[in-house]
């Protein structure tokens, strides 16, 4: 039976805790955007002992590079990337504090177990459905990389976007399980 | 002789790109509403539906689809009788594409392969050209999304691999893509040629309009049994679960060398944009 959650930023462990494969959630607050390339840079300063952009205890951060913003408008088109491009880089962020990732697409062992591992989350949104999810974010502001374009880091302040639990801190796995429920035989 | 200044191709070019990447096609829509009926997963459904209030928002408010407005593959085919005036072909195209993706507020995704730069203006175009009889100029732009595109293979079947070969590689592709290239898609098949044309005519089939026939019976026949087949992996909208995985399976194909047996699968996400002009 899928739930309907409302969650906020920054997620703690008991949030963690709360959610399970086939929930929706609506999550409000502040979250980040990163691409690959801004993960690059990132775990580039956590070798180098330095500063990142912003604080990863309890955040979330968005794999999505947005469509530019129209006049009037806060934000472009601004639906998830495929999450793959992230996972040599995510295990690393989840240890040192990150709760949440939004994407969409499978994920590696590692992330999964690493998500297990530190009680995190992984929140899948609707590839594709990238007007539908903008009118979901109330601001944007560019705070590191802007020469990446539209990979910058972005702080979004997001109102009810609609999400998937796809990767539960229990193991579970809503495109595996998905998968076997609707498969038939060929 | 007709001429054809190739300012009027920028200015097409333009438009397309912007109409293209707002302006879902009613094959697409009517795919989602027709597959929507029969999705036995509720959550399917509600992504379905979601999916169509996300073109309808993007219609209206005159916004991408989605925020990856893709590479802009241009297919061109060129009356043989036409001329273009007032300078270079190729430029023009570029032209149209770096004006429309600035005018729509469009995402640039063109970057150096190895430094990852952002070019910043969506070019170059990826651009095919087809030299036909006639003085008419037909322009499509395909904006081509980069998800689907990377679950996408060219692979080089031995000639004993036959038919069964082709459908076993072709279902399980879409099984190892999974939710990866945004689904429900359109599975582009080309089969034949070489090793690059087969690409090519697996780019084209994703062009055909969801619903339309395939004139060749064997193919439509190969069509429907890979359509059913991987409409029972269980992958489903948004890969959530559900048997609305595919919208449609379009499969192009050519003679190829006795030695060989190309085969080339281009993923085509639900976003199956493109548009298209005759000048």
């Amino acid at each position: 039976m899928s739930r309907e959650i409302k969650l906020q930023t920054p997620l703690t462990d008991a949030d963690v805790e709360s959610l399970r494969i086939g929930d929706r959630v609506l999550l409000s607050g502040i979250i980040y955007t990163a691409r690959d390339a801004a993960h690059k840079r990132l775990i580039n300063l956590m070798d180098a002992g330095s500063p990142l952009p912003f604080d990863l205890k309890g955040a979330v951060i968005y794999y999505v590079g947005p469509a530019p913003a129209p006049p009037g408008k806060p934000i472009g088109s601004a639906g998830p990337t495929t999450s793959y491009r992230m996972d040599p880089f995510a295990p690393r962020l989840i240890a040192a504090g990150l709760k949440g990732m939004i994407g969409k697409g499978s994920r590696s062992q590692e992330v999964i177990e690493a998500v297990k591992r530190y009680k995190a989350i992984y929140f899948g949104a609707i590839g594709g459905a990238g007007a539908l999810i903008a009118k979901s974010i109330v601001s944007s502001e560019i705070i590191a990389y802007e020469d990446l374009g539209p990979e910058a880091i972005r702080r979004l302040e997001v109102r009810n976007l609609p999400l998937f639990i796809i990767n539960d801190t229990f193991g579970g796995d809503l495109y595996q399980e998905g998968m076997e429920q609707y498969a038939q035989a060929p | 002789m007709k001429e054809i200044p190739v300012s009027e191709i920028t200015a097409t070019v333009s438009r397309l790109c912007i109409e293209a990447n707002i302006d879902l096609g009613s094959d697409v829509e009517e795919a989602f509403r027709r597959m929507g009926e029969t999705e036995p997963s509720p959550t399917g459904k509600e992504v379905l539906n979601l999916l169509l209030e996300n073109a309808a928002i993007a219609r209206e408010e005159r916004m991408p689809i989605c925020q990856d407005t893709g590479l802009a593959v241009i297919f061109m085919e060129i009356g043989q009788d036409v001329h273009f005036t007032g300078g270079d072909l190729e430029a023009a195209i570029h032209e149209g594409v770096r004006q429309g993706y600035k005018k729509g507020y469009l995402r640039k995704s063109t970057c150096h392969p190895f430094t990852r730069k952002n070019l910043g203006d969506n070019t170059p175009a990826i651009i095919h050209t087809r030299i036909v009889p006639g003085d008419k100029v037909h322009l499509i732009v395909e904006p081509k999304g980069g998800g689907s595109e990377n679950m996408s293979r060219v692979v080089m079947l031995s000639p004993s691999d036959g038919i069964e070969g082709i459908k076993a590689y072709v279902i399980q592709r879409v099984k190892e893509s999974g939710p990866n290239p945004c689904p429900p898609i359109v599975v582009g098949v080309g089969i034949g040629g070489t090793f690059e044309r087969a690409a090519f005519l697996a780019k084209k089939a994703t062009l055909r309009p969801i619903g339309t026939k395939n004139p060749d019976p064997d193919l439509e026949k190969l069509e429907s049994e890979i359509f059913d087949a991987v409409n029972k992996l269980g992958i489903g909208p948004a890969g959530l679960g559900g048997k609305t995985t595919a919208l449609a399976v379009h499969i192009e194909m050519m003679p190829c060398h006795i030695a060989s047996l190309p085969l080339a699968v281009n993923i085509q996400c639900h976003a199956g944009r493109h548009k298209e002009a005759i000048l």
